[in-house]
């Protein structure tokens, strides 16, 4: 069976693997809530991973357009770019599935087209890797943008009559 | 995350994504950039007259505590045991049913276990058992209990300045335990040996000195409202009448002090100072009590008390009959639920009555002070107000039920009858996130300063995440909400999570809807935006 074909048919058991990998990064006392409670306002961490990732592994099947891909990657990368994470722990998530599809098809890793398609989704993988490093840079750049404009905006009318400001510099236009 | 990096090669040897598993006894807390609030400054302690002001900062080892620290953490939960009732049944009577323990903002944006409410009120409730039980006394860990060392006292500081008061817990509460009175208690017991924060000593203290947090003094406070007055006629064509400290007024309108300096308060400033004119309030400002926050709340019952007392001790001083308090959260949890002890029986004021409509405000027959929602809803519902909605078709709206008003006083409906009749398009978020049940802003009870950033986008994602869903729905572009905090914090929340919505307060619509008598076709609203065919016409 070809790669792609056995990502289709297994779709379910991996994404779920997958899921459950990337919310064992989370202590260990709170992993239950993240992975079973289903209401996505109750829990929007566990409800948008688990959407964005169907996106995303869908991506590597050859679907979906580019925006969209980017929006699921920013989505989760904004959730754990504020968590208590290490830059490294934040963007990692998208590695995890290339470790959960290695464990899956240990058994077949000696057919040599099997491996060449999984080094071949693999690399794609890694491309995602990389696009979370930008995702993740954009939300840092974003907090440090919001901290400044707070500072003005606290006091925004005291400083525009006293002309230290105007109303567009205040919005940052 | 972290200010410091790994190398390449110790990702490489050290990479694990499960976290280390470990006991929640075990208090080591780690004060990363971004999670916590920096050290109360030295010379406001002094001015509040607050024990032990001094140099030190979160993140260093030695935090300069009194020698007899300990003993004065034990003398001072033995004697809060034995005043407040409501805390020693909170220690005693939670059986970890867990009920709370995924309703916790906090708890859901970080998973952070330690900001499940529970485990919140556990760290005080252990060192409870061990100091204060016959079981904890004599059989230790093993009953709950915990001694009380530099580690978890530090553990206390970063969990007790990591819950907003906003009581959505409690709701879910069997027993009804309000774990922001342990939050509260928690905080006071920190201040026994001087350690709080500046964003909250700060604005007391320039509050007890000016009356207001930012320690503007009297003519400042009526160069904003003269200035306010001015921009309104300009936009309006209306000059209205503000009176500032005027004796012998019917009534004193208290607002928290950010709506004549913050932005978008301030458009519900012009949105009071609008409708107090159209239907011609005897009313006055006062310079003193020209701040309806009270910082105080988050430090403690006797800062609380103080900052409090100013608003009967002007009410009394301009001889007004009863007071009118305008669009904040946490002041309404202080005025319904502590003023009439704290610095009450106002018995010098009157029953409060409206005299537009002669309605009774029997709620507030003991504190004589109502919410300008209510006011507004009950002129709306006795038509004495032209309102246009038309003039806010700009705006999709939806609200956000700010925690304390909403909880501590019920404050449901009402808001949501003013939107209705200055509103066209009012769109709800999900029946979970509103109401009773809102969903706090992140940044409540003295959080919401830029070096405690981090903390508050994760506290906000629940409530950003509802306001996306409608965002993406229905095409919301602005959160309405009545309180001082919220408009402040709100704006950075949304610009990281949904950067397509606006924040607003409810009067600011009601100012851009009502119709005035005199006053020139509207060409903007109350911020200045041209309406769709107005561009670039005079305004006066």
């Amino acid at each position: 069976m070809k790669l792609k074909e056995y990502l289709a048919q297994n779709k379910k058991v991996l994404l779920e693997k997958w899921f459950d990998r990337i919310i064992d990064s989370y202590p260990a006392d709170s992993s239950s809530f993240l992975r079973n409670e289903k209401n996505r306002f109750n829990n929007p961490v566990g409800y948008n991973i688990s959407h964005d990732i169907e996106f995303l592994f869908d991506s590597l099947l050859g679907g979906g357009d580019d925006d969209r891909l980017n929006e699921c990657l920013e989505d989760i990368v904004r959730i754990r770019a504020v968590q208590d994470f290490f830059p490294s722990e934040a963007v990692a998530f998208i590695l995890l599935l290339k470790d959960v599809l290695r464990e899956e098809l240990a058994e077949r890793l000696s057919e040599r087209q099997l491996v060449e398609e999984l080094l071949a989704v693999n690399e794609k993988i890694d491309r995602l890797g990389l696009r979370c490093f930008d995702a993740y840079m954009k939300c840092r750049e974003k907090i440090y943008e919001i901290k400044a404009n707070e500072a003005k905006m606290r006091v925004y009318k005291l400083l525009e009559r006293t002309n230290l400001i105007d109303g567009k510099s205040a919005n940052g236009e | 995350m972290s200010e410091k990096s790994k190398k390449p090669q110790e990702i490489i040897q050290t990479i694990d994504y499960k976290p280390p598993r470990k006991k929640w006894m075990d208090p080591a807390v780690e004060f990363r950039k971004g999670t916590f609030n920096y050290s109360a400054s030295v010379d406001k302690l002094k001015y509040l007259d607050l024990p032990f002001p001094r140099k030190w900062q979160p993140t260093e080892d030695d935090w300069q505590l009194p020698d007899n620290w300990q003993e004065i953490i034990h003398k001072g939960f033995k004697d809060r045991l034995n005043k407040y009732r409501s805390f020693r049944v909170f220690m005693d009577i939670c059986v970890r049913c867990g009920a709370c323990a995924d309703k916790c903002h906090y708890f859901i944006g970080s998973g952070d276990p330690k900001n499940m409410p529970v485990l919140r009120a556990e760290l005080l409730r252990s060192v409870y058992r061990n100091d204060f039980t016959a079981a904890g006394k004599i059989f230790g860990t093993l009953a709950g209990g915990r001694k009380l060392t530099v580690d978890v006292l530090k553990e206390w500081f970063y969990y007790f300045f990591q819950c907003t008061e906003c009581r959505r817990c409690s709701v879910f509460c069997p027993y009804g335990i309000d774990t922001a009175e342990i939050t509260m208690m928690g905080r006071e017991l920190l201040n026994l040996v001087g350690l709080n924060i500046d964003w909250i000593c700060t604005p007391a203290a320039n509050c007890f000195r000016t009356g207001n947090h930012l320690g503007i003094q009297p003519h400042g406070f009526k160069d904003s409202i003269d200035f306010a007055v001015d921009e309104l006629e300009e936009l309006t064509g209306v000059r209205v009448n503000a009176p500032i400290n005027k004796k012998g007024a019917e009534i004193l309108f208290v607002a928290p002090s950010a709506d004549y300096f913050a932005s978008p308060h301030y458009y519900t400033l012009l949105g009071y100072l609008a409708l107090f004119h159209e239907i011609g309030l005897d009313y006055t400002w006062s310079s003193y009590a020209s701040e309806g926050g009270n910082f105080g709340l988050f430090h403690s019952y006797e800062t609380m008390k103080r900052l409090n007392s100013k608003i009967y001790m002007e009410a009394k001083r301009l001889g007004v009959k009863w007071v009118l308090g305008g669009e904040c959260g946490h002041m309404w949890r202080v005025i319904h639920q502590y003023m009439d002890t704290l610095n009450g029986p106002a018995d010098f004021l009157e029953e409060p009555v409206s005299p537009i409509t002669g309605t009774k405000f029997e709620n507030a027959k003991s504190t004589k002070m109502v919410h300008i929602m209510e006011f507004t809803s009950d002129l709306i519902k006795h038509n004495k107000i032209k309102l246009d909605p038309s003039r806010n078709d700009h705006w999709k709206v939806t609200f956000h039920d700010s925690c304390n008003p909403a909880r501590a006083m019920g404050l449901i409906e009402e808001p949501r009858f003013v939107i209705n009749h200055a509103c066209n398009h009012f769109f709800e978020m999900p029946e979970n996130t509103i109401k009773e049940q809102t969903f706090c802003c992140g940044s409540g009870a003295g959080l919401g300063t830029d070096e405690n950033m981090e903390i508050r986008l994760r506290g906000g994602l629940p409530r950003a995440n509802a306001v996306k869903y409608v965002h993406d729905k229905n095409d919301v572009n602005i959160l309405l909400c009545i309180c001082a905090i919220d408009k402040a914090t709100l704006p950075p929340l949304l610009e990281y999570w949904v950067p397509e919505v606006d924040v607003g307060g409810i009067h600011e619509m009601v100012g851009n809807a009502l119709v005035m008598k005199g006053e020139n076709e509207r060409a903007t609203d109350l911020r200045g935006t041209p309406y769709p065919g107005k561009e670039g016409s005079e305004n006066v």
